[in-house]
């Protein structure tokens, strides 16, 4: 076994325990954010070096270390250094606990980069309890009463949603005798089809996988916590969960169901056609829902459950395509990265926006474009990409999921889809038009600190680039979904 | 009559639905919490079960039972923190009345 393909992973948790540690000695608690950037940067640049090799599963084939899940780790990687230098501000209003909260994102980090390389039932559940795990806490983290009102929720929630996908593991795990995914995809292979339908065991563990997963991923129907959880959260843990988490619990579905579940194709279709209907339901729901709300976070989770239903799009065209071509799988990626920069882009937005107002009301937001212009122009940016017009990365990113979706018979899909993105318009551009239009309470400018800037500088950098030069980020998404399967 | 795997599948089964009603029928937050412990020993139950019957010659569905009680006492260890945290901010862990947000 080759130790050195876990060395991200371990410099994570070496730097996590480093700031608990360096929190007791240092008074100047910026140190702490500076540590946990430096180690985020060291385990991205070991990332990006074992980029393009082929590497064997490590410990036992429990975990895998192909391009797929170094794609994804590089996403985690970007988004918590995005969130930290988000953070670096808005925790000066803790008084206590701020390495614990820098330490809680590293760890649930680690937790989203062992998902992503999980190919083991077990692996799978452990890395996703310690994502879900740092995040209850770190939802409650501002200890008011909405904070803690979320977090329960959270919890709650979570953890009946992980007893559902424990039990769907246990029946999958009864049906092959199996928890590495390429036994039980071996297994399932190797059986008559007459055996595989007789036994509901297979089927109704498959569905009770996706309502878990589901869970994670915020799509409809289990989609309830989303918009409370958005808003009681602390605005960057709002940003990480909405990115990060989404993200994670793409990557765990993409994997488990290509890899275990993949062939044979009648079975590939089955559920494809579920995430075909989830997408479809999702979609609507959550644009629909989104048109009402006056406050600007719990917007942007019902845009986030709609969201989640363009990307199931990814996934129903995948399981249609039964392994065939990649165009499913590499859209998904491409939509991940987009939305990570795009999302990313409006959260620090809003954090650089609603820190100084003390509010998160959309009509609070009137005169914006008067008051710091920079900052409105980047959200105007990133709403736009979250509508999907170009030139923005968001759509791309449509461009290739729904493209991936009509080779493979989905026209339907894709059809509510596109009249979803023009609802989606209205309530998205309502925001810009009230920062831009809207007449200011005050007249007085407002002013961000340096590492906001950076942020938002870089979120709003990636949305141009993966707009204006899809190509390479494109090229290297179909690399990554050329999954290895054990 | 001698136990098989079905009489195990059954208990588990039966047990897993009771903790689930109780998980969305109960209204204090720490009987919510048990109920949940109690679909998780429910699946623990199936796991172990399916590995004595299936593959009799692997630990595998023990490894995973053991895992699964360590996830579920760190999962009850941050959640009671959370309800002690609810109960400072409003002297009750009725979850009814746990609605500054609306559903």
């Amino acid at each position: 076994m080759n130790l050195t393909l876990f060395i991200p992973e371990l410099t994570l948790t070496v730097f996590a325990i480093l700031v608990i540690l360096l929190d007791l000695f240092v008074r100047q608690k910026r140190v702490l954010a500076q540590v946990s950037i430096s180690g985020l940067v060291i385990a991205g640049v070991i990332t990006i070096a074992m980029w393009g090799n082929s590497f064997p599963a490590i410990f036992n084939n429990m975990l895998a270390v192909d391009n797929f899940a170094l794609f994804f780790k590089l996403i985690f990687l970007a988004v918590a250094f995005l969130v930290i230098l988000a953070s670096v501000d808005y925790t000066s209003r803790f008084a206590r606990f701020q390495g614990e909260y820098y330490a809680l994102v590293l760890l649930s980090t680690l937790g989203m980069m062992l998902m992503a390389g999980a190919a083991d039932l077990i692996t799978l559940y452990i890395s996703l309890e310690l994502t879900s795990i740092s995040l209850y806490a770190l939802v409650g983290f501002l200890k008011d009463g909405k904070s803690t009102e979320a977090s329960l929720k959270y919890l709650l929630l979570g953890a009946i949603s992980s007893a559902v996908l424990l039990y769907g593991m246990a029946l999958i795990f009864g049906f092959t005798g199996k928890t590495q995914l390429g036994e039980i995809a071996m297994v399932i292979q190797t059986m008559p089809a007459q055996t595989l339908l007789a036994s509901p065991a297979l089927i109704l563990g498959m569905v009770l996988l996706i309502a878990g997963f589901g869970f994670k991923i915020a799509a409809v129907p289990f989609q309830m916590w989303v918009p409370d959880v958005y808003e009681g959260a602390p605005t960057p843990i709002t940003a990480y969960l909405s990115v990060a988490s989404k993200a994670a619990g793409f990557a765990i579905i993409l994997r488990v169901f290509f890899s275990a579940f993949g062939q044979p194709e009648w079975l590939s279709l089955n559920w494809g056609m579920i995430f075909a209907v989830l997408a479809a339901i999702g979609m609507t729901l959550g644009n629909i829902m989104a048109i009402p709300q006056t406050n600007i976070k719990r917007l942007l989770g019902y845009s986030s459950i709609a969201q989640a239903g363009y990307l199931l799009i990814g996934l129903a065209a995948m399981g249609f395509s039964a392994g065939a071509d990649t165009a499913g799988r590499s859209g998904i990626l491409f939509f991940l990265a987009s939305y990570v920069f795009t999302n990313m882009g409006v959260f620090i937005a809003i954090i650089a926006i609603s820190t100084k107002l003390n509010s998160d009301q959309i009509e609070d937001y009137a005169g914006m474009g008067k008051r710091t212009p920079l900052v409105a122009l980047a959200l105007t940016l990133g709403l736009i990409s979250l509508i999907g017009m170009p030139p923005a990365a968001g759509f791309m990113a449509k461009f290739y999921i729904f493209s991936a979706a009509v080779q493979h018979n989905l026209l339907w899909l894709v059809i509510i889809a596109v009249i979803n993105s023009v609802i989606s318009a209205y309530y998205y551009l309502r925001v810009v038009k009230v920062m831009w239009l809207g007449k200011p309470a005050s007249e007085e400018k407002i002013s961000q600190s340096g590492t906001l800037k950076l942020a938002l500088v870089l979120a709003s950098l990636g949305i141009l680039l993966l707009g204006i030069l899809p190509g390479y980020v494109m090229r290297l998404a179909e690399f990554a979904a050329n999954m290895r399967l054990y | 009559m001698s136990l098989g795997l079905e009489h195990y599948l059954v208990l588990s089964a039966v047990l897993f639905s009771i903790g689930l009603y109780g998980a969305l029928a109960k209204r204090n937050a720490v009987i919510i919490l048990m109920c949940i412990e109690l679909m998780l020993v429910a699946v623990n139950i199936t796991l172990i079960a399916f590995s004595r019957y299936i593959v009799p010659a692997e630990l595998t569905g023990q490894i995973f039972a053991i895992f699964v009680i360590v996830v579920a006492a760190a999962e009850a260890a941050v959640g009671l923190a959370i309800i002690l945290a609810i109960y400072r901010n409003r002297q009750d862990i009725d979850v009814t009345k746990i609605n500054l947000m609306k559903w």
